[in-house]
């Protein structure tokens, strides 16, 4: 699945179960990945937008960007990425509960980071709610990923040498 | 005796005038959008991002404009904001390994599992100039096809790595395993030689492209030699993961294209090792597989105190790579040179005069001295 996260087993965070970490971090890659115009139809879907805090407002920073000598070894500095992050928070209000979202996103885009950061929380919100708008917001957005990179892919693979060998002399 | 001089305001003032009419052009030709540099001119903006060392393409594209198209000016501007940017931190290691590859080959595996797959290429294009492209009107170009199969990274499992073929049976050197030295990083602290490898491959990455290449080719011409093959070169996207410490799991922040070149080189093995194939790395953002086969390769020459070599070339040299080889470094000492240097040269000048007043008397004079360290 093209949401998944690559090189997992850092651990869940806290607050969550080891699937309800997993299932976040999956939820936060699909909305870093997916494009602002996506995350704007997104939006556009809800039957209303929530009323929300800035527990820290949109900021750009940078991360530095690590790689590994030869692929696989030790790491080292490569070079840094801007990053957007922003942290909101909203009340739940059937259960009275304050949940947070949180989003770190590549780029220097406010909007992205703060859209991000309030699906976030959304999809945290307790009981069923949370989750079945998670899957409704997430599903068609990780599938726009993974048609993207398939397209891409097929292109590529129709770029693959495909050697043959003359028989010379009898 | 330090005389200032003033007076240079205005005509500042406008020289930067004038720069921005150069910049802009004739006013009848339509305005260059960042989109338009991002999308048509993609490599300028990887090149700029590789050695401003800055992964952010719409910011590159920005400079790209305001430099006019001088990639190191570009640079520069790249550089100087990257300053302004509180750090957050470092990010988990990339994993090229799971890389959605639009490209990767190898000069030593013909048949290699997962396949030599081509992807956009300059290479074997006939290098003639395309006047179709010349035309205003939106040129026909062929829809590349769509296989029906998608291969590199998209399928279910990623491409297996050249190097892992080879490590099966122990004919090539293993990846360096991470030590318990924290990863260094040359833009937290000033690079002190020796370096280890880490900061090694930070300043190559960071470096000018064309003083990699030519230190490469003096490689290959016999200055240091170390006979390589590209094992394999990818070039992709990967994603990039961060631990932010309230969220204390590492999330998905997006996704940067890169260019992995990891070369082969022969080795006759010591005492304790036996003969085996080393490596030499490369990595640039965006798509610069020039950049880097030619860092992969001086990577592996800067190697050779490592590995027993005899260090006679340049290109093995630590302090002679690492310290000439960044644009913005070397671009700002050598074009410091333009700066008034007129209480320097008046002194160079009196010295002369006198030399010549007593010459041939005294036919050896004193040396005369760097005027940047002579004090006015």
């Amino acid at each position: 699945m093209d949401g998944e996260c690559a090189g997992g087993g850092r651990g869940a965070g806290p607050g969550g179960g080891e699937s309800g970490g997993d299932a976040r971090r999956s939820r936060m890659a699909i909305l870093a990945k997916a494009r602002l115009n996506e995350l704007e139809a997104a939006c556009a879907d809800l039957d209303a937008w929530p009323a929300y805090r800035l527990v820290r407002p949109p900021e750009t920073g940078a991360v530095m960007v690590r790689g590994r000598i030869s692929g696989s070894g030790a790491p080292f500095s490569f070079g840094e990425i801007t990053v957007t992050r922003c942290t909101i928070a909203l009340d739940d209000a059937t259960s009275g509960a304050t949940v947070t979202g949180t989003a770190y996103i590549a780029g220097t885009s406010t909007r992205h980071a703060e859209l991000a950061a309030v699906f976030d929380a959304l999809f945290q919100l307790p009981g069923e709610q949370g989750h079945a708008l998670a899957h409704r917001i997430t599903a068609p957005l990780a599938a726009a990923q993974a048609k993207r990179r398939r397209d891409a892919a097929r292109a590529v693979a129709a770029t693959q040498v495909h050697f043959f060998t003359m028989a010379r002399g009898d | 005796m330090y005389v200032a001089v003033k007076g240079g305001t205005r005509a500042i003032d406008q020289a930067h005038r004038l720069l921005a009419k150069a910049r802009r052009g004739d006013p009848a030709v339509p305005e260059l959008g960042l989109d338009q540099i991002d999308h048509q001119l993609g490599l300028a903006v990887d090149r700029v991002m590789a050695e401003g060392s800055l992964y952010d393409r719409r910011l590159a594209a920005l400079a790209i404009k305001q430099a006019a198209g001088d990639l190191v000016e570009a640079i520069f501007l790249l550089r100087a904001f990257r300053t302004t940017l509180v750090r957050f931190g470092a990010s988990v290691p990339i994993d090229t390994a799971a890389m959605a590859v639009d490209r990767r080959i190898s000069a030593a595996f013909k048949d290699l599992p997962g396949g030599q797959l081509l992807g956009a290429t300059f290479d074997y294009t006939h290098r003639l100039l395309d006047f179709a492209l010349a035309a205003t009107a939106p040129s026909a170009t062929e829809r590349p096809d769509q296989a029906e199969t998608p291969t590199g990274g998209a399928a279910a499992e990623p491409l297996s790595r050249v190097a892992d073929l080879l490590g099966r049976d122990g004919l090539i050197e293993a990846a360096p395993a991470p030590g318990a030295a924290e990863v260094g990083d040359l833009t937290r602290d000033p690079l002190a030689l020796p370096a280890g490898r880490d900061l090694r491959l930070q300043a190559l990455a960071r470096a000018d492209e064309g003083f990699l290449l030519g230190l490469a080719y003096s490689t290959q011409r016999g200055f240091g030699a170390s006979h390589p093959f590209a094992g394999e070169i990818r070039r992709g996207t990967v994603e990039v993961e961060f631990e932010p410490e309230e969220l204390g799991f590492p999330v998905v922040i997006g996704e940067i294209a890169v260019t992995e070149v990891d070369m082969i080189n022969q080795y006759a093995g010591s005492a304790e090792t036996p003969p085996q194939f080393t490596r030499g790395y490369g990595l640039t953002f965006g798509h610069g597989e020039r950049k880097a086969i030619a860092m992969a390769l001086v990577d592996r020459a800067l190697r050779a105190r490592e590995l027993g070599e005899p260090v006679t070339a340049p290109a093995q040299d630590e302090e002679f790579v690492l310290i000439h080889g960044d644009a913005v470094e070397a671009s700002g000492f050598v074009q410091h040179l333009k700066l008034p240097h007129y209480v320097d040269f008046q002194a160079e000048l009196d010295l002369l005069r006198r030399l010549r007043r007593d010459w041939p008397a005294t036919p050896h004079g004193d040396p005369v001295g760097d005027p940047e360290m002579a004090v006015p």
